[in-house]
This record gives C-alpha cells, structure tokens and sequence, in this order.
C-alpha cells in the first residue's frame, strides 16, 4: 500500500482592527456596538493606568513584586466581552486583570493580593473566578473540572481560563487540553502569545509555527488571532463561547500579543530583550488602534481622552486608597484559614504562637481572632 | 581571598566546575543570558555557550526529566528550579525516577545530578516562592539533601555535589543571598555532604539549625546571658544527617534545640529529636524542644515576619531548656 495522507490542518488567523487602524467590514461589522467599543477602550485606559500606578508603588515600596499586564489588554476584554458575569467562569493567571473586573471582580482586589494580603483572593461570591494563578500552566486542569461541573449540571454557562505561551510548555497545559476534549467540557483556553516567558522568546519556548496548532493533537477547535485587536480576539471567542454553550465542547484561541513591561518589577527585561522589537509592538497598542478606530466614526475627541485621563486618575486612585486602607490581616488567620475546622493541634499553635514550642506553653500567650472578609 | 556572598559563591562553583569537567550542564528557566531570576547562573552563558547553559522550556517535570536522562548517559546536569513552590511538577521526576534509579537497576542505571533550588521566605515574594520543603526530600530514600548557608560552605558543598554519583538536591536559602559575605577562597576545595559544622563551641546547651534560621540562631545565642556557653551546630547537609557530631555535642551539653523554618510535623526537627533520645538518653537533662514554623502554609508576605522563626522565640526555648 503507498503512503497516504491520514491527517491534516491548517490555522486560521483572524485580524479585524489591525496596528494601522483599518478595519475589516466583512468580520467586524456590527460586531460590537459603538457605546460598547467606547467601554472597551475606557476599561483598558483604566486597567494600563492601574498598571502604571502599581508599577510606582511596587518601586516606592508600597507594594512587593507585581506583574504588568501593559499590552495585553485588548486580549483580556476582548475575551471578557463574551461572557456573562456571575454565570460564566474565569480561570485566570494574572496577566488579565481587565477581565476580571468585567467579571466583578472589584480593582482593589488585584492590588490587595499584590500587597501580599491573602484576602486579595478572597473571590467575592457573585464572582465565578479561581484566585490568580502563581504556578505557571497548572490551572487550565481546573477549568477543565469546572467546565465539566456546569456541563453535568446542564448549565450553558461556559469557562475561560488565561494562560501564556510560556505556560503550553508545561505537562499539565497537555493534560487539561486532553481532559477538556475527551471529556467535551465547555472550556475554552485563551493564549496570551506576548513572546516572552521571562528572559525566554517563544522560538525557544517551543518548536512549533503557532501555539494555536497544539489545539490540533487534541482534536480541539483551534484559531489564532491578533491579540492586540478587541474586535478579532472577540470574533474568535464568539465562535467559542457559542460553541461551549451548545454542547460543542471546548475551543482555543491564541492571541497574539506582546508583553510590554518586564516579566515583573524584579525582572529587567533589557537585559535580554532588543528594544527595537518593544518599539515595533509599541505601535502596536492596543489603546493606540481603539482610539483611532473611535475618532475615526466620530465616537472620541481630545476632550474626551481628557476626561478619561481624569476618571482613570480618580478611579485607581480610590482602589489604591481602599486596597492601602485595609488593616494588616489578624495573625490568626494564618491559622484559622487553614482547615474548616482547625485541629486541635492547629488551634494550640495559634495560641502559642510567640512561645517558643508550639502548644507546649498554652497558658503563656492568647491569641483571640477569626479571619475577616474585607 | 575574595569576600563573596552566596550568589557569587555558587556561581564560582559553578564556573569553576564547568571549567574542569565539560561533563557538567547547567540547564533551566531563565538560567541563559539573563543569569537566573538571583543571577546565580550569571556569566556562565557567555563563557560556556549554549550548548552547556540550556534555557529551557517553562517545564519542571521537563527540566528534571531531561537533566535526569543526560545524568543516566554520562553528564553531569545541574538543572535549575526557579523557587521552592515551583518543586511540585517535578516532585514525580526527582522522588520516582532520580531517587529509585541506582537501587532499582541495582546499579546499573545512576543520576549523578545536582538540582540547584533556592528556598524559604524572608524576601517579600509572591505566593510559592517561600516554601521550605528539604524534610519532604530528605524523607525519600535515594536522594542526598544538602542546604548550605554561609558563602564558603556552599562553594565547597556545591564541588561535592556536583562531583556526586548519586541525586543531590541543594537548596539556597535566598533570604541570605546577599546579606552575608565572608572570604571564599578561589582555589578549588570540597566540603564532605553529610558533615555538619560546629558555629561555635559550648558546653551548657547544643542549638541545631540550618539554613537562614542559622542567623537567627547566631542573634539569640549573642543575646544570652554571658554565664551561658551554647554550642551552636549547623547542619549544613539535610540529608544524611551527621548524628556523630550531634551526638557528640549533646552529650556533652546534655540539652539539646533544634529550629527550623519549615513546618514542625514530621520536620526534619522531629527525626534529629526522635535520633538524639536514642543516642544520648541518659546524659539529657532536659527534654529535646524545637523551634519551628506553623503547621500551616507560608503566608502570603504581609505576615511572613509572623511566620518566621525569630531570635526571641529561639531564645526562649534556650532559657528554658537550661531551666528545666
């Protein structure tokens, strides 16, 4: 028997709004109304000067190591612009802030957990969120099992989880790909491709031409976008998110996009990154593009940025006064966090805690208290 | 001399490792061009190229897996993990392949491989960059556990490990990376794993430590009373753990406190506790008492100061051992 072809594929790329500011009528007509673009456009000014104001606090001392997410807006709302807020899950890392706040979470939350306050993480309940992700590539297993929750429960509601380039190299990426497949879970897996997993480029992250064609091994619904373009990362995910809702099981989408800041304020990206390849991604923008597509159909003006300029200002200067203005968490809710009900043994190490065995001298300190919401 | 501190003592380890033996690979994230997220690995690339300084996938398990196959044919890998949390995917790699390969294949098969981890809180970090797990490892049969904390034992054990037939885990504790230095000499030398060292000598009460607690150690014995002559031990190898000097300090001392950052059940403070009753039974004359972390995770870092094992709380247990 000759050799015959028994399989193969292709990907699709997806690009509406591109870095010049034209725009594709054929995909992007009605697409997203006009009030919404606006909203869109605001929430990522909002979120980059959240970055920026974090960025200085973290370099001023009133915050310890923060991730940037500068550049990757568009991916984070664009996605978010699919989904339902309190039906629909997010299943984060912690490059898409914006996101979470279209999902409810409210912005102090973020900092709060960046000022290495456990309650930062500690979801409100009308938010379907998992706290922000540290190790890199383990939580889309999550999404699987949560997706596969609201599938048994015969839900429509639909699961996204967050991830970058970096994160497909890990074993539990190929695992939470597989389950989410065979297992045909409402879960959609969106790609953060911004090239850089701390000092190391994508061509050395991996061997393949797209990270949207490891979709391809799992039988999985695949598509790769500009990243950076709100009306093609939201196309890609209509698609997707129409998909899960019906029972089409799980999809992914990479969008491309650039990581603009360090990897976090303990890492200098200059020392191994050409800055002629952050200057070209700079023209890139997503802000850049939004508000050219904007003042272009009459939506936006100069006055118009001023005063979101000023709103931006206020708003992250309320969520750093709320996040700044929260008691240092009581000592014992080291303790009582731990277990439903804490051991006895547990509870004996909190009461002793400034002894110098734990439980042995329970007479010698009293530590009183429960862990507080904030 | 040079007066090195610990990043820069390991780093010339490693360099001058990689110099004499081309057997040796340093492999993991970020350890290329930007020289490791602490700068450990720093200048190796330049000197050694890319087919020694791996920049790696981001991939534990990867990393572990791969370094533990070059080991099986005949290098001498020394991969990187970036922080203690980030342990866990390759936890299948280092405790049922590195660890059970020699005694398995009796023999046939071995991992002479040094995985470089740098450990414990103190620095401010995000969540699982904190962790201090050296009892879990030192609780798996097959693997050697070494943590060194002042600069010149670190060089001299890092040589040994590196030159190691058998899986050496070696932990840095970061929060000492930097704030102390002391003279290491450039000349190549080893330091026994398995040997603990004798900080200072005393005759009244014997403090076990390792690790960055070491300095807290040092703080509560400067702060006892001028009567009081302590012996203060750091173990400096997690695993095997060098009982004769243990042994030999507290009978002579007869009062025995071991402090350790990790969490007290099942820390390695129990089995120290567990191995001096059997040794020196009749020449305790005071119960053997520990100074550890909370059975409880790390906290997130605006109470990582309350985690933390203090000088107060070690000088407590000093007091009261010798009251007893």
């Amino acid at each position: 028997m000759p050799k015959k072809t028994v399989y193969q594929a292709s990907i699709e790329y997806v690009s509406i709004l591109d870095e010049n500011a034209e725009f594709d009528e054929s995909l992007g007509k009605g697409l997203i109304a006009d009030e919404v673009v606006v909203d869109s456009y605001e929430r990522m000014a909002v979120c980059r000067h959240l970055d920026e104001v974090a960025f200085k606090l973290q370099r001023s001392g009133r915050m310890g190591t923060y991730p940037q997410n500068k550049g990757q807006e568009a991916a984070a709302v664009g996605t978010a612009l699919s989904l339902r807020p309190g039906r629909d899950w997010v299943v984060p890392c912690y490059r898409e802030n914006a996101a979470l706040f279209m999902m409810g979470l409210p912005m102090h939350y973020i900092l709060l957990y960046w000022m290495g306050d456990e309650r930062g993480s500690q979801i409100p309940e009308n938010v379907k969120m998992t706290p922000l992700s540290v190790p890199i590539g383990t939580h889309m297993l999550h999404a699987a099992g949560i997706g596969y929750a609201e599938k048994i429960r015969k839900t429509d509601n639909v699961v996204a989880t967050y991830f970058g380039d970096g994160a497909t190299s890990e074993g539990d990426f190929h695992e939470a790909m597989n389950f989410a497949s065979v297992l045909q879970t409402p879960t959609i897996f969106v790609n953060q491709n911004n090239s850089w997993a701390i000092s190391v480029p994508r061509s050395k992250q991996m061997h393949s031409e797209t990270v949207a064609q490891k979709a391809l091994a799992y039988g999985m619904p695949t598509i790769r976008c500009d990243g950076n373009d709100i009306f093609a990362v939201k196309y890609c995910m209509d698609e997707a998110v129409k998909r899960a809702r019906s029972g089409g099981g799980p999809s992914f989408i990479e969008c491309v996009t650039y990581r603009l800041g360090d990897h976090t304020t303990a890492d200098d990206a200059r020392r191994y990154r050409d800055p002629k390849e952050v200057e070209a991604w700079l023209a890139r923008d997503p802000l850049i593009r939004t508000r050219k597509y904007l003042e272009a159909r009459k939506l936006w003006d100069d006055d118009k940025e001023t005063t979101l300029k000023e709103r931006a200002k206020k708003i992250v200067k309320e969520v750093v006064a709320t996040a700044e203005g929260i008691d240092k968490p009581d000592v014992a809710s080291i303790f009582d966090a731990m277990y439903a009900n804490i051991p006895e043994e547990v509870r004996l190490q909190r009461d002793t805690m400034r002894t110098s065995s734990l439980g042995k001298y329970p007479e010698q300190v009293g530590l009183k208290g429960t862990t507080q919401r904030v | 001399m040079a007066t090195l501190n610990l990043v820069q003592a390991i780093n010339l380890a490693l360099q001058q490792e990689m110099a004499k033996d081309e057997r040796v690979i340093v492999l993991g994230e970020d350890v290329g061009p930007n020289g490791g997220v602490f700068r450990v690995t720093e200048g190796l690339h330049a000197q050694f190229g890319d087919e020694r300084v791996i920049d790696t996938p981001l991939a534990e398990s990867g990393i572990i897996g791969t370094a533990i196959g070059m080991a099986m044919n005949g290098l001498r890998p020394v991969p990187e993990i970036q922080f203690d949390g980030f342990l866990g995917p390759a936890y299948d790699q280092i405790v049922n392949h590195a660890a059970r390969s020699r005694s398995r294949s009796r023999g046939a098969v071995t991992v002479p491989l040094t995985i470089r981890v740098p450990v414990g809180g103190g620095i401010h970090a995000p969540e699982l960059h904190s962790d201090s797990p050296e009892a879990i490892y030192a609780h798996s049969p097959g693997i050697k556990v070494v943590m060194p904390t002042t600069p010149y034992d670190a060089k001299g054990l890092l040589t040994s490990a590196i030159r190691d037939p058998d899986p050496v885990i070696f932990f840095e504790p970061k929060r000492v990376y930097r704030s102390f230095r002391e003279e290491v000499p450039e000349d190549e030398y080893t330091i026994p794993i398995g040997e603990a060292k004798v900080v200072s000598e005393g005759d009244d009460l014997t403090v076990v430590t390792w690790g960055a607690s070491l300095f807290q150690c040092i703080e509560a014995l400067d702060n006892a009373p001028d009567d009081v002559s302590i012996e203060l031990i750091d173990l400096r190898t997690t695993y095997p753990i060098d009982m004769d000097t243990i042994a030999a300090s507290v009978e002579k001392t007869g009062r025995c406190v071991i402090v350790h950052e990790a969490a007290m059940t099942c820390g390695l403070g129990a089995e120290i506790s567990s191995r001096v009753q059997e040794r020196c039974f009749l020449h305790l004359e005071a119960p053997v008492q520990r100074v550890t972390g909370f059975d409880t995770l790390m906290p997130y870092y605006k109470l990582e100061n309350e985690y933390l094992v203090d000088a107060k709380r070690v000088g407590m247990a000093i007091r009261e051992t010798l009251a007893y």
